[in-house]
């Protein structure tokens, strides 16, 4: 089972909760997702239309722990202020921190992180840094509190995979005690099978469930792969080889010319 | 007096956070409040004085990935 910052998590998918259809749609994935963890995050209030209060009730109806995060934040500052906003109204000390340094890509802005990580830390929250699959930034937020790493899969809802495959297993082998979740990038569940072969601890996905032509059955798909590949991962996948080698007994083939 | 709530200016005759929100229909709700870019705890808002020109941001949950 799953372990990250002393809780046990029964599911190794972990589910965003933006851009679908319809708030049925959202809990209709949560539920066929399996997920036991889902994200969340603050915005503006309108006091007319109170939008965020029904939303907040959908969730806590859905029984899943919220993981709040701090996306749209560009500094240490409006991170940690966001993020002290947030255990006040989710009341949880999780926090997925993000401190985005470019808006194109959303690349973390690592040195912001860093930062954001270690004030976050001594006030008592705990930290899961959305990240890059950089060694010294990983080790830096480690040393900053963190016990938990989500390095990204490729830019968030690009759906593009893993872009450095070998990064992220340069990661995983250098942390290998560390709980690494894949966050951001991921497209189809290919993909997440993938993260999870390379013995990656869990994924997070939200576009690829919440744009999908069928939220509700590509999040069922996810949940399959996500298993799949943790099955394919503890039963130690073979290892490539560059010529072919023959999988029918050589011994024993007539000759028949 | 008039403050910036969550980017629009609001004419209040609040002077303290708590009784703001009232005035502006927050009362119940489940938000989160800063003031001036600083958090104020739900527990602090009645000792938070207002004055004029003061930016309240007001944020509640939302979708989120």
């Amino acid at each position: 089972m799953l372990r990250v910052y002393d809780t046990e998590l029964r599911s190794r998918l972990m589910l965003g909760t933006s851009r679908y259809p319809s708030p049925a749609v959202l809990a209709e994935a949560v539920k066929a997702s399996r997920a036991r963890v889902v994200t969340v995050s603050l915005r503006r209030e309108s006091s007319g239309e109170r939008a965020g209060q029904g939303f907040w009730s959908l969730v806590r109806d859905l029984g899943v722990r919220v993981l709040p995060n701090t996306a749209g934040c560009h500094s240490v500052k409006e991170a940690v202020t966001t993020a002290q906003m947030a255990r006040e109204v989710f009341g949880t000390s999780w926090i997925k921190l993000e401190v985005i340094g470019e808006d194109d890509t959303l690349h973390p802005d690592v040195f912001g992180l860093v930062e954001a990580a270690r004030i976050l830390s001594g006030e008592g929250f705990e930290v899961f840094p959305y990240t890059t699959e950089d060694l010294v930034v990983a080790d830096k937020l480690l040393v900053a509190g963190c016990r938990v790493l989500m390095p990204w899969g490729a830019p968030i809802g690009s759906g593009r995979g893993l872009n450095n495959v070998f990064g992220l297993k340069a990661l995983r082998a250098h942390f290998p005690d560390v709980p690494l979740v894949i966050d951001a990038g991921i497209g189809v569940p290919s993909h997440a099978a993938q993260a999870m072969e390379l013995g990656f601890d869990a994924v997070l996905i939200n576009t690829a469930v919440a744009q999908a032509a069928n939220p509700v059955r590509m999040a069922e798909a996810f949940a399959q792969a996500v298993e799949a590949g943790r099955a394919a991962r503890k039963a130690g996948p073979m290892e490539p080889r560059d010529l072919a080698v023959p999988s029918t007994p050589v011994i024993g083939t007539a000759i028949l010319r | 007096m008039k403050i910036l709530v969550n980017g629009t200016w609001c004419e209040t005759t609040a002077t303290y956070l708590a009784s703001a929100l009232e005035e502006l229909g927050y009362g119940g709700s489940t938000v989160a409040t800063a003031l001036n870019g600083e958090f104020v705890p739900a527990i602090s808002r009645c000792a938070a004085p207002l004055a004029e020109g003061d930016r309240l941001e007001i944020l509640a949950p939302m979708q989120g990935g």
